[in-house]
């Protein structure tokens, strides 16, 4: 069987071998043999087959017509309820589009669902779900492993084949470490490229959508599809999209690809360090220039990171009170006690964890120790990147300290779940773009992942790099 | 002037300062393109942005904030070409973000000052710290059902502007003359509709007492008092009850008040414990608002003249008091009406202080009476020159013309036509004055005597029975100088 493509298959539809419906049931088929793995929150049969329905009557060409998607559950959508995984938005049903998934409606694309993530985005295992653990499709039997999070739904859905392309949202590694965990290509654009309309806050400055698909080429179509500016988001970049796809060009001959020596860390294991120096080893033979070169505040960024982002979140969830929508908690007597235990009873450990951070480093006497120290450290680790682009055209690190870990290990150890950014939290508090590939294996044969980070709005650079690795190692 | 108030123990100095809420004159909310419109029926002016949904985002209306930009310049102040919106965490039912995006330490607008004119002549500046542009809340209804409290999100979103004055301000009357005048800026740049009674323009005061010459002493704030009767009555209620803590050897503590409005007594909401910590940090949805000094030269040369420009120019044309100009132009329709009124004839220049009284005498008691506001006035600025000018004419006396104001008031007829009609023209023809005053002294040869033996006050009686022969109609100078001439002849 050839693995699967969404350019083979959109070329497969285009020349009639297969028909848009037989392309969705073998698809459907498939998402029902694997109900285990706990993939999607809100998949429903009759919505794909009306969606089939609908397409077979629509004439017009269109982009990604018939091709099956699956929607992290972070993306508001008319047609399916959206949780974020959360029990305070059970049964919550937008009436509303968001910019990324309407343009892939637009497109003609087909949602087979709503995928599983960390509650609101915050995790790196898919494990703080309302809606339960996913399970990363590469495990062996009797040995669950996490498919990484929060978009872990996404790219296990990728993994196992449930569709072509999937959406997901990367607000310190969400896209890029799940990739890397379940062996998929992920990438993360530059903040701004893709509107934050509709989708569900967890850290404003950070979140940014992006696509998980089954190769790099893959990818390129997709994100173009997904990318934009918008108006209705006041952060939404006014910037040409390049045709990607067109323009891929896996020859890096004479480029600088950097290396940042902050990027070896103590505890790193062997395996990855390994892929990390073969694939520098391929990027050399290409004719690759091989730059070492320095991101000084690496080692801030993490902390940064996790007063930031919570610090967002706990004003970004305010919003989810029991009063407009969503859960209500019933036992109330005032004002009060319906915050309290709506939100309590609505909320789970990790996000009230992380409210409680944000609402502590924001807090009157703290403010000028935490926040706006963070935010001068985030000017510097952004410093850092504009500094060592002027020396090279990308730079390429791992994504993940590990290959897929078992399902419950770091459950009860947030600072140990935390580390698993180290590697994507930089890339991210400098807005930039970064994709990842798959690129080896481990002892157990679990795939490990490459990031490639570019410099902003240079998607098509990070594609080029990502092709060429790609086709390389296979 | 003595602004000082009489404890048992001591005189006490007020110290107030004013934070007006301005509700922004814009269609669209500060965020969302939903309307503003004021009254219409609960939750039907509410976009999915002012409900805070899920992944809604708020973006920046131009409008509103080329409006603070206005009346900033309208505020003699500075405005910033960099400023920021920060979000205001806190918890309420009728905040639906569980924040309000306000500006904290970038506003939009710096210091500048406002002048107020007191009636003798003398005037004040009041400094402002900063003006900023900010969300409203909801509406939390209360009294719709006895367990449960329903919410309006119609306000939710609306821009306000929030004006912040130094504590420049002594005296109940000078808040009042203070907020009087931030309103009548608003209106003559049409960046607020000055609408207290709907709210579009509330204030909180802040206010301590001090003996005079000591430092400020600690203050409470007064919220969302909406009109200016209000504000007075808060000042002086909280006033005392500051002193007479303080000279019963009490300390104040720093609490947000509320004032109730029927027993006119304020009450304490929280104390600074209980103060909330609202978590001011940038709302990362948006970005810096930058305004280039272009932009702002291009607003500032849109703006029509305002009310101190205006008194001056009314001083120097008119050659009117600082007073009279500055009633003049409290309000745009006054110095409308007063423009109309006094170019609707060419001599009425040299009679602009007349112009004056009887608009802001005769005519606004008229006005006051029959509960009517100056723009539904039924005499027309034209009409009322035209009565001043039979004044200044001597084709009436001011007598008369009191009758013809109030005939021209019901009837809505010009001056003219009334005169014509009635027969009110003055008389001033000397033979029919002194035909009249000879049939009086005739009439009274005791009188005449008592008059020409020293009793001088029966001059007015003189003049009353002249005045009763000709209808009041006659030239009062006139027949003054006549009948003292005639009498003393004599003797």
């Amino acid at each position: 069987m050839s693995k699967p493509s969404l350019k083979q298959t959109l070329n497969d539809l285009d020349t009639k071998k297969i028909s848009i419906r037989e392309l969705n049931q073998d698809y459907l088929k498939k998402i029902k043999k694997k109900v285990n793995l706990n993939i999607f929150i809100h998949f429903s049969e009759e919505n794909i087959l009306k969606q089939i329905d609908n397409l077979e009557k629509d004439n017009s060409t269109k982009k990604l017509k018939g091709i099956p998607i699956a929607i992290k559950d972070l993306f508001c959508t008319k047609s399916m309820p959206t949780t974020a995984a959360s029990k305070i938005l059970e049964n919550f049903n937008p009436t509303y589009e968001s910019f990324v998934t309407q343009k892939l409606l637009d497109e003609g694309s087909i949602f087979v669902g709503k995928t599983n993530l960390d509650e609101f985005a915050m995790g790196s295992a898919t494990n703080t779900s309302f809606f339960g653990n996913t399970i990363n499709p590469l495990s062996k039997e009797n040995e669950p492993l996490a498919p990484g999070g929060s978009s872990g739904g996404s790219a296990a859905a990728v993994a196992a084949d449930l569709c072509l392309g999937a959406t997901g949202t990367d607000t310190g590694g969400s896209i890029r470490q799940p990739a890397s965990f379940c062996g998929v290509v992920g990438i993360k654009p530059t903040y701004g490229l893709c509107s934050r309309w509709g989708i569900a806050a967890f850290a404003s400055s950070l979140d940014q959508a992006g696509i998980f698909s089954h190769n790099v080429e893959d990818a390129s179509i997709l994100l173009q599809s997904i990318a934009g500016f918008d108006q209705r988001d006041s952060t939404s970049a006014k910037v040409d999209i390049p045709n990607y796809f067109e323009n891929l060009d896996d020859d890096l001959n004479g480029k600088t690809v950097g290396i940042p020596k902050e990027y070896s860390i103590d505890g790193t294991p062997m395996e990855i360090s390994q892929i990390w120096e073969d694939a520098i080893k391929v990027l050399e033979k290409k004719g690759v220039k091989i730059k070492n070169i320095s991101l000084p505040h690496t080692k801030y960024a993490l902390p940064t990171y996790y007063i930031i982002a919570p610090a967002e979140a706990s004003s970004n969830l305010a919003r989810y009170d029991g009063v407009k929508y969503g859960f209500r908690s019933d036992e109330i007597n005032s004002l009060d006690e319906m915050y309290e235990n709506t939100r309590a009873q609505g909320f789970g450990r990790e996000v009230k964890r992380r409210i409680l951070i944000g609402t502590y480093v924001l807090s009157a006497g703290y403010y000028d120790a935490y926040y706006l120290k963070a935010q001068k450290v985030r000017k510097l680790i952004a410093d850092d990147f504009n500094i060592a682009f002027k020396e090279c055209d990308f730079i390429v690190t791992p994504t993940a300290p590990s290959a897929a870990f078992p399902l419950n290990e770091k459950q009860n150890d947030p600072i140990k779940m935390y580390l698993n950014d180290v590697f994507t939290v930089p890339a991210s508090l400098a807005g930039l773009p970064g994709i990842s590939i798959p690129f080896g294996k481990d002892k157990n044969n679990l795939p490990l992942g490459i990031q490639i980070l570019g410099k902003h709005f240079d998607e098509q650079q990070v594609f080029n790099a990502a092709v060429s690795l790609e086709r390389s190692y296979e | 002037m003595n602004n000082l108030i009489k404890g048992e123990k001591h005189d006490w100095e007020m110290v107030i300062g004013l934070e007006i809420h301005a509700q922004v004159k814009s269609n669209s909310k500060l965020f969302s393109s939903s309307s503003t419109k004021f009254g219409s029926s609960p939750n039907s002016q509410v976009s999915l942005v002012d409900a805070a949904m899920p992944g809604m985002l708020p973006v920046i209306n131009k409008y509103c904030v080329e409006q603070a930009v206005k009346t900033g310049v309208g505020l003699n102040a500075k405005i910033n070409n960099y400023s920021v919106f920060d979000r205001k965490n806190y918890f309420y039912a009728d905040l639906p973000q569980g924040y309000q995006i306000s500006q904290y330490k970038y506003p939009i607008v710096g210091e500048g000052k406002v002048t107020i004119d007191f009636k003798d002549g003398t005037s004040k500046d009041i400094r402002i710290v900063r003006l900023h542009l900010e969300q409203d809340a909801g509406k939390s209804l209360h009294d719709q059902n006895p367990s449960k409290t329903y919410v309006d999100l119609n306000r939710s979103g609306v821009a306000l502007m929030e004006i912040v004055s130094e504590p420049d301000i002594r005296t109940p009357d000078e808040a009042g003359m203070y907020i009087s005048k931030i309103r009548s800026i608003l209106m003559y740049l049409d960046t607020c509709d000055g609408n207290m009674q709907e709210g579009s323009l509330r204030a909180d005061v802040n206010i301590s007492v001090r003996k005079p010459g000591d430092e400020y002493g600690t203050r409470c704030e007064i919220k969302n008092l909406n009109s200016i009767k209000f504000i007075k009555q808060a000042i002086n209620y909280e006033a005392k009850r500051q002193i007479e803590i303080l000279e019963s050897g009490g300390s104040i503590e720093q609490n947000t008040m509320l004032f109730n409005t029927s027993t006119g007594k304020t009450r304490p909401m929280r104390n600074k414990e209980e103060a909330h910590d609202y978590r001011y940090f940038p709302d990362p949805d948006l970005l810096p608002l930058e305004i280039s000094d272009e932009e702002i030269k291009s607003i500032k040369s849109s703006i029509p003249q305002l009310p101190d420009e205006l008194k001056n120019k009314f001083i120097e044309t008119y050659k009117l008091s600082n007073y009279d100009a500055s009633v003049l132009t409290a309000e745009k329709q006054i110095s409308d009406y007063f423009n109309e009124a006094i170019n609707s004839d060419n001599t009425l220049k040299n009679s602009a202080k007349i112009v004056v009284n009887w608009i802001t005498s005769e005519l606004f008691s008229l006005l006051n009476k029959n509960n009517l506001e100056l723009n539904n006035s039924p005499v027309s600025p034209k009409n009322l020159g035209q009565l001043v000018k039979l004044i200044s004419s001597n084709e009436i006396s001011g007598k008369i013309a009191k009758d013809v104001m109030e005939d021209m008031f019901t009837s809505g007829k010009s001056a003219r036509e009334i005169v014509d009609e009635k027969g009110l023209k003055q008389v001033t023809d000397q033979r029919e004055i002194e035909k009249v005053i000879e049939e009086v002294i005739e009439d009274n040869p005791k009188m005449v005597q008592d008059y020409l033996g020293g009793k001088n006050k029966l001059l007015g009686f003189f003049v009353g029975q002249a005045m009763k022969k000709t209808k009041g109609k006659a030239n009062p100078k006139m027949l003054n100088d006549i009948l003292i001439n005639k009498l003393n002849k004599k003797n």
